[in-house]
């Protein structure tokens, strides 16, 4: 607590004029466990009858490192005092020392406590209840505890599912056609939920890509769930299972984001880094900017995938919610390979870069 | 719902309930309820329903059966729990000091059901929480509630198992006085107003598991930040962006459940239904509101008419004229009318988002009806109120240092910098790093002359909680002999919401001593407004001043307060404590109150 010397101690005399001129009898000691109440029995009774402190909250004092040992008040003069605008809100007497004081000498026979703002006067608490409490029969103790069955309250479940179709679409690109999909789902609690996502796209009639994963999350800050499972690649030729180790959530400024890292059976190491936004244009008619960018650590030709960034999207999708289930989408997506990634497909008689226009449908169950 | 004070002076049955709701039993169609006007849904209205008188019962021997029914309030007919085929339940008119037997047959294929006397003194186990008072009844039993009232004034009672309350299991309860009234009414109505969708409520929790923000279509768009730079300039409104970005919140979350979903209903009556309450030019009208909504806080107003309130929860309160309130769900008010000079008012209720409204007419006859007027703009929710103004906002929140809000109000933000301002509450350690803690409040009030979000500066006098006084002196008298601070929070993407962090599922009861007078501080750390009901014994409000000043059977909390109440624990028992929004206590709001000797 940093409050200057000076402050505690004009406070602290204060508070205990307060305790010295009340009668005992008004006062609530409440918040006062552990005062000594040396102070007001040793006092002479002041002549002060009309007011009334039993409202005041010393709750929160704190004058734990005052010594007071040393104190001698005998010439003290408080006649004048204006106690007006005292606030000890935050005092703290808990470990005060006062059995040293002498306050045979002091003078409080002229003060005026009138200004203190106490008003208006009210008569102690009563320590018993206006109310009497009723006494308790066998009768009530049997109809306050009657036998329950276990499981009598039902309760709303607990384990929930939502599987989003976030792009189910058609595109047309400057170098063929076909269509990709992207899902996600989960199932469990509040906490705990099992998660399942999948991507992939299809074009001239043929997968190209596919990937399926299953996960353990859980949530480990209001916004964010670590997950940990496996992936699966499905290629027509070469399918790899992976283990996955991500963080999925809602970033500051509502970005959607998700960060999975991979470690393949031959000790490969990949990652995906996948931001989206909702940009309202109005309540339902949404654009939604995404940008997915894959990396890997390892050179593998027969993968086509050189070492570093492999490939960026990006895509812009504007979605009209029909309702908030179904919403149809037309957007623009752009491709790009990049380093020998972008080298082995382009041996291979591939393109490093496309742009596609798409259209499709995002809905939820 | 309309019923005159003196017995025999006869207003005329009317046509109280513009839906149908037929039982299945009786074989009956609802072809021929042609559906008029269905975008948007919240004006639907079922077309030419039966007239038929509300069912009142007022003996002391009641015979209730719970079952499930058919409704139409949309234009399509779906499943609805009723009681006795009524839906609201039937009117319950008791006095007080009477031993009332209630006996509650359930009907319904394959469902246990219960009944819950909302904010009625009782025996634990005539308090109707399955798993709590007792074991809830089984499909084709009944239970027999027995218990003697001990109270008088507007109460309700609705289904404590699961969703029911939301299927239609709900009706008013009234209680007359042994000595009269401190007022006088020449006629009287019960308004109840509720919530009613279409889709099976359990359907409804899942989708807001899925995809909590599903009916928020009032988000901020781009052309919305535009407007904003052009008028409060490129840096305010980025950092007003920035602001909300950080937080990964909206400002637009009101309610999680709006209009997109439901219909709101008057007495059981969609606005098109136009429920009518008659009266006579000059009587004094008591009018009996209930929220029975289970998600929804109604703002209702009649134009052209003052309200004075003179009961809240079924306590009398000092009387105060206003032209305006804020219905919590499950809260209870006693407004006083006095109709002269028009033939016909509307009553209006909109929901706290604006997204739709619940109406009926007070007029001299029937087939009478006022303008309805048009909704209020949406409010947008500010710093300020979701108490992170850190005490010096001015002017919303442009401007700010937001450095403290690095990282976002997410749990993990240390909050001990903000220590040294009195209104910073101190988060329970719970909280920390609780993946179902989205936020925390910095700066708590209890903004008890607060008449809220999109009520300030309408023009209008509004209700507030600092301008109703219980009409007599704190029954118990004694100070709190000790303090249990609990904090209200939540996730609002998971639709995740609990007390301190901690599901109802994983928390331990919080006990009381049979005989203390405690207090309970509430804190709200979420954005949206919560109203918290402790079952079995009176939640009695403090001023800012801790001093007794409310007796409430629920304690409403709206974003950024901190709010205190006295509660003297005389009735011994295990006892429910919870959001009366009935999603966020399912989603786990809830505590177990057990009071033991």
């Amino acid at each position: 607590m940093s409050r200057s010397p000076l402050t505690v101690l004009s406070a602290l005399s204060a508070g205990l004029l307060l305790a010295l001129s009340a009668p005992a009898w008004a006062q609530s000691h409440a918040g006062h466990s552990t005062m000594p109440t040396t102070t007001t029995t040793d006092a002479p009774p002041a002549d002060d009858g009309s007011v009334d402190h039993s409202r005041m909250d010393h709750s929160t004092m704190d004058h734990g490192s005052t010594d007071h040992s040393q104190m001698d008040h005998s010439t003290m003069d408080h006649g004048s005092a204006d106690h007006s605008q005292m606030d000890h809100s935050t005092m703290d007497h808990g470990s005060t020392d006062h059995s040293q004081m002498d306050h045979s000498t002091m003078g409080h026979s002229t003060m005026d406590h009138a200004a203190m703002g106490h008003t208006p006067p009210k008569p102690p608490a009563p320590i018993e209840p206006l109310e009497p409490i009723p006494a308790v029969t066998a009768a009530d103790r049997l109809a306050a505890f009657p036998p329950i069955d276990h499981g009598a309250m039902e309760h709303a479940p607990e384990i929930h599912s939502l599987l989003l179709v976030n792009r189910l679409e058609h595109w047309d690109g400057q170098h063929g056609t076909g269509q990709a999909w992207e899902a996600s789902g989960w199932v469990g609690g509040n906490i705990h939920r099992l998660w399942v996502r999948s991507e992939g796209e299809r074009s001239d009639g043929r997968t190209g890509s596919a990937d399926l994963e299953v996960m353990y999350g859980r949530s480990v800050s209001p916004w964010w769930d670590v997950l940990v499972g496996v992936k699966q690649d499905f290629r027509p030729a070469d399918s790899r299972t992976w283990a996955a180790f991500g963080i999925q959530g809602l970033a500051p400024y509502k970005f959607e984001t998700s960060a999975t890292a991979y470690l393949g059976e031959g000790g490969q190491l990949a990652a995906t880094v996948e931001v989206e936004y909702e940009l309202l244009l109005t309540n339902r008619l949404i654009l939604q900017p995404l940008l997915e960018a894959t990396f890997s650590a390892n050179d593998e030709p027969s993968y086509r995938n050189g070492a570093g960034l492999n490939k960026v999207e990006a895509g812009l999708r504007l979605r009209y919610e029909f309702s908030r289930r179904f919403a149809p989408y037309i957007g623009i997506s752009h491709e790009r390979l990049f380093g020998d990634t972008a080298d082995y497909h382009e041996a291979a008689g591939e393109r490093a870069r496309d742009t596609r226009w798409v259209a499709g449908v995002r809905v939820w169950f | 719902m309309s019923f005159p004070k003196t017995p025999g002076t006869g207003t005329p049955p009317m046509p109280s309930r513009r839906l149908f709701v037929q039982g299945v039993a009786a074989g009956g169609v609802v072809a021929g309820l042609a559906a008029t006007g269905l975008s948007p849904r919240a004006f639907a209205a079922a077309g030419p329903g039966l007239a038929g008188a509300p069912q009142v019962l007022s003996s002391h021997d009641v015979q209730l059966s719970i079952g499930e029914s058919l409704a139409n309030f949309t234009g399509r007919t779906r499943p609805a729990i009723t009681v006795n085929g009524s839906l609201p339940a039937p009117i319950l008119r008791w006095r007080e000091g009477q031993t009332v037997n209630i006996r509650v047959a359930n009907t319904l294929q394959g469902h246990p059901t219960s009944i819950h006397w909302h904010g009625l003194l009782l025996p634990a186990n005539m308090d109707g929480v399955p798993g709590l008072s007792f074991n809830g009844i089984a499909p084709g039993e009944a239970y027999q509630y027995r218990f003697t009232l001990k109270q008088s004034g507007t109460y309700w009672y609705h289904s404590h198992s699961l969703f029911q309350e939301q299927a239609g299991l709900y009706g008013a309860l009234i209680i007359d006085p042994l000595e009269p009234a401190p007022y006088h009414a020449d006629r009287e109505h019960v308004i109840l107003l509720s919530d009613w969708t279409d889709l099976d409520p359990g359907a409804l929790f899942r989708r807001m598991k899925k995809l909590a923000e599903h009916d928020n279509y009032y988000k901020r768009t781009l052309p919305d930040f535009l407007r904003d730079v052009r008028k409060d300039g490129w840096a305010a409104a980025t950092a007003d962006r920035g602001m909300w970005g950080r937080m990964r919140m909206t400002p637009t979350d009101i309610s999680d459940i709006n209009a997109h979903t439901y219909t709101y209903l008057l007495n059981g009556t969609a606005p098109a239904g136009n429920w009518t309450g008659l009266f006579r030019s000059g009587e004094k009208v008591l009018l009996r509101f209930v929220n029975g909504g289970s998600m929804t806080y109604f703002d209702v107003r009649i134009p052209g008419l003052k309200m004075t309130v003179v009961a809240a929860d079924g306590q009398y309160i000092h009387p105060v004229s206003i032209d305006e309130f804020r219905i919590a769900p499950a809260e209870t008010f006693d407004v006083i009318v006095e109709p002269s000079g028009q033939d016909a008012y509307t009553i209006f209720c909109q929901d706290m988002g604006r997204t739709g409204y619940a109406a009926g007419t007070l007029a001299v006859r029937h087939g009478l009806q006022a303008p309805i007027p048009a909704r209020d703009p949406r409010p947008l929710l500010t710093m300020s109120d979701m108490g992170h103004d850190m005490g010096h906002a001015t002017n919303g929140m442009a401007g700010h240092d937001m450095k403290g809000m690095e990282g976002g109000c997410g749990a993990s933000m240390g909050h001990g910098a903000h220590g040294a301002d009195p209104k910073a509450p101190r988060h329970p350690a719970s909280e920390q790093g609780n993946p179902l803690v989205d936020m925390q409040s910095m700066a708590t009030e209890p903004k008890l002359e607060d008449p809220g979000i999109g009520l300030r500066d309408n023009g209008r006098n509004v209700l507030t909680y600092g301008a109703m006084r219980s009409l007599f002196d704190d029954p118990d008298g004694r100070d709190p002999g000790r303090e249990v601070e609990l904090h209200l929070t939540g996730h609002m993407e998971k639709f995740s919401w609990s007390f301190d962090g901690i599901p109802f599922a994983s928390a331990e009861p919080l006990r009381l001593n049979y005989g203390e007078r405690m207090r309970i501080v509430l804190v709200n750390d979420t954005m949206m407004q919560h109203p918290i009901h402790l079952h079995g014994v009176w939640s009695d409000l403090e001023n800012a001043d801790g001093e007794f000043h409310l007796r409430k059977h629920t304690i409403d909390m709206p974003p950024g307060t901190r709010r205190t109440y006295r509660v003297r624990a005389d009735a011994l028992g295990r006892w429910a404590y919870h959001c009366h929004l009935l999603y966020h206590m399912e989603a786990g709001m809830m505590r177990e109150v057990r009071i033991e000797e």
